[in-house]
């Protein structure tokens, strides 16, 4: 099928909406769009960051998501304490597959759940002494924690502990930060509000511990920042920053720790990857401690050179060269990836819906293998997410904020795109239909993406999903036979 | 009153930032904009008034400060 008009996208929009009553059409008509590059500002097409409708099916998650899921969780040798009933731990455990390097349990705690499990009295005389026993314990059975973070559950707000009494008290006993998050999961409309939240606790909790303390500084001090080591994401970009002469100080968070975050403010530069989480802590530390930050593009080799250029540009010229050396290094190798699977993977559609970076910067290295991102959407973007995601996306293509299951459904059925990139929730739908997936959240169990190592493999998963032969499978034979018979007595 | 970041982009050109609201656009124009007077009424992209109390222009930016809404564009 060819590429849509912005006529045809547009009545496909007004289609779609049809089946909502009149109130619910207006509200999601204003998240819906046609991309036109000419607009420079997204306000003016797409509203986004309000209230999912009550009644659609949403694909959002809460403010603990945002925080203990995103931010927190990750930090390997702290224990984040989810605070309240046990579910909102249990089932958010270890999905993200946040790589770390130690021994879990002993040193490094990011695959555990740790839960002060609230039952009804917990509710109902508050849940303050069960928090200081369960840190006590904690300080016990886990010595070599570095530290340990409270993540709030909806109870904890409703009922009104006061959580940040306990954690002073108790940090002065055990002699380690206890930080209380206020990241209640009905606050805000979506994860994002959980990153600010995180991202503040963050400043006046963490960041300027160790500001009176000596380090041995570098001038290539940097620090990677919204880099959650999903499949050994940061680990793959870390490579290439110390194959450029950098030294990486901080990760944040994956695969981080303690130290690192408490030595962020001795950095030179800010590498920003996922700018919707973490652009918060960014601007408090440009703010105070005066370090530029930068955003940077690692998915496909274009985006990666221009990336590795733009952050060497920060610093002299030894570190330009050896930019360039990394970059003439690898060419050949990208070179072949794109090679292999270009021919395989040319000419096909993509629509993405995902979260927080991906629906902009992944974008690039569809292009690099010759596909075409013909929608994207972000579940919790704010105006300045689709400001940048305006200028990527061709003219015409899809744009949809917080889309609901009936659209993204619909929207599939007509544009007809070769490939679905989004959540587990949408994939066994899409599945289904026969419509090959990726689930693009935590890369269907593999990755890295990032980087040049990333890249091959993203280009491998996209040619093994794409070109896997079940898809032709999918009609029984029975029912194949059938079809035959209708059109031969047709 | 609502407090807001100021600070230069890329291009040279100041950015304003309010944390509360997560609202990031460009300054178009500043009222006052040397060294000994800065602020007053500054006009977003957006369509959107803030007003600083004129003040001497701060030593480096990023740089926080209060301001009042004279006329939001949402």
């Amino acid at each position: 099928m060819s590429a849509l008009t912005r006529e045809e996208t547009q009545a496909l929009i007004q289609e779609v909406l049809e089946v909502y009553p009149e109130k619910a059409r207006k509200d999601r008509e204003k998240h819906l769009a046609v991309n036109d590059q000419s607009i420079e500002q997204s306000k003016k097409c797409i509203t986004s960051n309000r209230k999912s409708l009550p009644g659609v099916m949403t694909i959002r998650g809460c403010a603990y998501a945002g925080s203990k899921g995103v931010v927190w969780g990750p930090i390997k040798d702290m224990i984040h304490i989810s605070h309240g009933p046990v579910g909102c731990g249990q089932y958010s455990r270890a999905g993200r597959r946040n790589y770390y390097v130690g021994t879990t349990g002993v040193n490094a705690f990011g695959t555990m759940n740790f839960t002060s499990d609230f039952q009804e009295k917990d509710i109902v005389f508050g849940g303050d002494k069960k928090l200081a026993k369960l840190i006590g314990e904690i300080e016990q059975l886990f010595p070599l924690h570095k530290g340990i973070s409270v993540q709030s559950e909806c109870p904890i707000g409703l009922i009104g502990d006061d959580i940040e009494a306990v954690s002073k008290k108790t940090a002065k006993e055990i002699g380690k930060p206890v930080i209380p998050v206020r990241c209640e999961g009905f606050r805000g409309v979506s994860q994002s509000l959980g990153h600010h939240i995180a991202n503040d606790a963050i400043r006046d909790w963490v960041l300027g511990n160790r500001d009176e303390k000596a380090f041995e500084s570098t001038p290539y001090d940097v620090t990677i920042i919204g880099d959650y080591n999903i499949g050994g994401d940061a680990w793959a970009t870390r490579t290439i920053l110390e194959d450029m002469g950098l030294r990486v100080i901080a990760q944040w968070s994956g695969d981080g720790t303690l130290a690192e975050m408490e030595n962020t403010p001795k950095a030179k530069l800010n590498l920003l990857h996922c700018y919707r989480s973490m652009n918060y802590i960014s601007r408090h530390m440009e703010e105070k401690y005066g370090i530029p930050y930068m955003e940077y593009n690692f998915f496909g080799p274009t985006k990666i050179e221009a990336s590795i250029r733009e952050i060497a540009s920060f610093f002299d010229d030894s570190i330009k060269a050896k930019a360039e050396a990394v970059i003439a290094k690898y060419k050949p190798m990208m070179q072949a990836v794109i090679d292999k699977y270009k021919p395989r993977l040319e000419g096909k559609r993509v629509m993405l819906y995902v979260g927080g970076l991906r629906p902009r910067h992944v974008i690039g290295a569809y292009e690099d293998l010759g596909m075409e991102v013909v929608g994207t959407g972000y579940e919790f973007g704010h105006n300045d997410d689709y400001d940048r995601t305006i200028k990527e996306m061709g003219n015409a293509t899809l744009l949809y904020d917080d889309v609901t299951g009936l659209e993204f459904e619909e929207f599939v059925k007509r544009v007809k795109p070769d490939l679905v990139g989004s959540g587990i929730k949408e994939k066994f739908i899409f599945q289904k239909m026969g419509i090959p997936f990726r689930q693009m959240h935590s890369w269907d169990y593999s990755g890295p993406y990032h980087s040049y190592d990333g890249f091959a493999i993203f280009a491998r998963d996209m040619d093994m999903t794409l070109n896997n032969p079940c898809w032709s499978k999918l009609t029984a034979p029975w029912l194949k036979e059938e079809q035959v018979a209708e059109k031969a007595a047709a | 009153m609502a407090n807001i970041m100021i600070r230069r982009d890329s291009k040279g050109s100041y950015q304003f930032y309010l944390p509360k609201r997560d609202l990031e656009d460009t300054i178009v124009s500043m009222e006052f904009d040397t060294p000994e007077k800065w602020g007053g009424e500054i006009k977003l992209n957006n369509g959107g008034a803030y007003y600083i109390e004129p003040q001497v222009a701060p030593a480096r930016l990023p740089y926080s400060v209060r301001a009042k809404r004279l006329d939001a564009a949402e």
